[in-house]
């Protein structure tokens, strides 16, 4: 592990790779701090540019912007009440009271080092899990991963779907429909293609994100621009105050941050789960365990309720990457996004990346630390002069997001088909988003489609046609018992809230 | 009797299932293929079956309104003209070259969401273009294809 941690370390730390992690960094948090764009859209229009860079580089870059965006959703939840990420929901809740009072800075510096230790300490985690999963992932077969990704698929569905699971379910379903587009990867036969030669290798997954995430953002943010709800609330920008944190309220953050990091990698590391529910949860057990004076505080500008959910956030960030590298299944959207990319450097993770591409599996994990670090040292003076790109009116920003969407495509094909294909794409995502059906079990169901197909044909053609191979291996069982347990209870849940 | 937009949508996705499956079934396979536990045509088969059963659920079950839209608060007029500019840059975007077509729907979709500051507009659309492809192509050795400006000579 030893020299792993040097390989990484070797890698992370050559003048470029800095200079990502600074630029994904700095990109990141610009770009998850304003309304509506979160971490999966800024790793999505970072993807055209780490074409050219080696995959180490780009991962490393797109690591950087990951932490970044979810810093900056953190920004526009305190300052604004206006979270850019579901995950920093929970930030707004006490964030946005400090910042009334006039103590913005301090509730930006507060989130800035909760971001920093929660991101530390899951590192740290992350550093020992990951080795010792990949060994243990090594056990597993073809029926235990096809058993694994239905349960990802079920369990995001679960989790992002706002009590619609069969919104979300459906979701997944044209998200492997659309996943089984182009040739059928052994036998050669081009399915669902209607004559089209632009089909015959099926869509691309760029397109997809793209289509999904930053164009049919960009035109929400236009579509709901007249709703008086969703219009953001303008605070001073120039006046917010001290960013210094005194003695008392780092006593209280020293409480609250190991015990919201350790349920932040945990829930991080559950497929389907992420940083939403580490960030309510984390907020939910600090306000259990506190004495009743500061709960009374909660809601109101608590120093505890700000620093549970910004440390379990970045936490479950960690987190989300333990399935990815050791088992090459993403547990959530924007690891998927990830995912994606790395398939297209060539590069499949999974138990054997461990042992065929140590320095990108190392250096991932080193940069994410040295991330935290740039992040911090980074945004915390600059957060004064950061807080005004909360300003940027939408009529520069909307087109420059269609602008990237767009480049991100003609840069891979030339042709203008995938374009046209992509503004089709995100103009239904944006009637289905405007009726409350999400998109990151879409993308993950793309993203995992190829692999669900394969698993599943090498489970069936092994068990010759029988269904056996779904209780045959105790894995396999296990892990769709799991699966059975969470629909059971979506149903249950439904029938309770009706009653 | 009033079909929410949730069911419509869901009857939508109903409609594409059966015609993915009916697709699904016409699937060519190769003959010694053809009874083999798994072929080309399993995987969309069992998708299909999935679409079904689960937009017929969401049709059939008594729906929760989560999702409240007024459309007095829609902007439809915008989103028109942005559908349309992006539709035309697409078209356009290998006859003109990617340099000029870019730029001029930045442009055209500052100008169309309500932007008249002429000097900011053009800052950032032709030299702000410029600036990018020089960023893709010059430094980071992206190719990006071009042929006006392969033809007035300032690409290689």
């Amino acid at each position: 592990m030893i020299e792993g941690i040097l390989i990484g370390l070797s890698t992370a730390l050559s003048l470029t790779n800095i200079l990502m992690v600074m630029v994904g960094c700095f990109a990141g948090t610009i770009i998850g701090m304003l309304p509506g764009l979160g971490p999966m859209t800024a790793i999505a229009l970072m993807i055209p540019i780490t074409y050219g860079f080696d995959p180490s580089t780009g991962l490393i870059l797109m690591a950087g912007v990951y932490y970044g965006a979810v810093f900056g959703g953190s920004t526009s939840s305190i300052l604004l009440n206006a979270p850019g990420i579901p995950g920093t929901v929970a930030t707004a809740f006490d964030g946005y009271p400090m910042a009334q009072q006039g103590k913005a800075g301090k509730a930006l510096a507060i989130a800035a080092y909760s971001s920093f230790a929660g991101g530390t300490i899951s590192a740290i985690f992350l550093l020992v899990a990951a080795p010792s999963l990949s060994k243990v992932s090594l056990a597993f077969r073809s029926p235990d991963y096809f058993a694994l990704m239905i349960l990802g698929l079920t369990a995001i569905s679960a989790f992002s779907s706002k009590g619609q699971f069969l919104k979300a379910m459906m979701m997944v379903v044209l998200g492997l429909m659309l996943a089984t587009v182009g040739q059928d990867s052994l036998s050669d036969i081009t399915r669902f293609t209607f004559n089209n030669m632009n089909l015959t290798d099926g869509i691309s997954f760029v397109l997809i994100v793209m289509a999904t995430f930053a164009m049919s953002e960009a035109l929400t943010i236009i579509f709901r621009g007249k709703d008086p709800n969703r219009a953001a609330k303008q605070i001073s920008l120039t006046e917010l105050g001290s960013i210094k944190v005194n003695k008392e309220e780092t006593i209280k953050m020293a409480k609250t941050i190991p015990r919201s990091s350790i349920l932040g990698f945990l829930i991080g590391v559950l497929p389907g789960a992420g940083a939403t529910i580490a960030s309510f949860l984390a907020y939910g057990m600090e306000r259990n365990y506190v004495n009743e004076e500061e709960k009374q505080k909660f809601g109101k500008g608590s120093v505890h309720g700000l620093s549970a959910p910004e440390t379990a956030n970045n936490a479950a960030c960690s987190g989300s990457f333990v399935p990815l590298l050791t088992l090459g299944i993403p547990g959530s959207g924007t690891t998927a996004v990830m995912l994606g990319a790395l398939l297209g450097f060539g590069i499949q993770p999974g138990p054997r990346l461990y042992q065929t591409n140590p320095e990108i599996f190392w250096s991932v994990i080193m940069s994410m630390y040295i991330g935290m670090v740039v992040l911090l040292i980074l945004n915390l003076p600059l957060i004064p002069y950061i807080a005004r790109i909360l300003a940027v009116p939408r009529n520069y920003l909307i087109p420059l997001i269609l602008f990237f969407s767009v480049t991100g495509i003609y840069l891979m094909s030339f042709n203008n088909f995938d374009i046209f294909l992509m503004i089709g794409i995100a103009v239904v995502a944006t009637f289905l988003r405007l009726y409350d059906f999400p998109m990151p079990p879409l993308i993950l169901a793309f993203v995992l489609g190829g692999l669900m197909e394969e698993t599943l044909r090498r489970s069936l053609l092994i068990s010759d046609g029988s269904p056996n191979f779904l209780w045959d291996r105790p894995i396999t069982l296990i892990i769709l018992l799991i699966t059975i347990t969470i629909v059971g209870w979506q149903i249950f849940s439904t029938f309770r809230k009706k009653n | 009797m009033r079909i929410s937009p949730t069911k419509f949508i869901s009857l939508l996705f109903l409609v594409l299932s059966v015609f993915y499956l009916y697709t699904a079934y016409n699937i060519q396979v190769f003959a010694f293929d053809e009874n083999a536990p798994f072929n080309a045509r399993t995987f969309p088969i069992y998708l299909g079956w999935a679409g079904i059963i689960l937009s017929s659920l969401k049709i059939i079950l008594p729906e929760k309104v989560t999702a409240e839209v007024n459309h007095k608060y829609l902007d439809y007029k915008s989103i028109i003209y942005l559908i349309i500019i992006s539709l035309i840059y697409a078209a356009v975007i290998l006859k003109i070259g990617y340099f000029i077509s870019t730029s001029l729907f930045l442009f055209a979709s500052y100008y169309f969401l309500g932007e008249r500051r002429w000097g900011l507009m053009f800052i950032l659309s032709f030299p702000f273009v410029a600036a990018f492809m020089y960023l893709l192509h010059g430094l980071l050795n992206i190719y990006l294809r071009d042929p006006f400006l392969k033809y007035i000579g300032v690409m290689g």
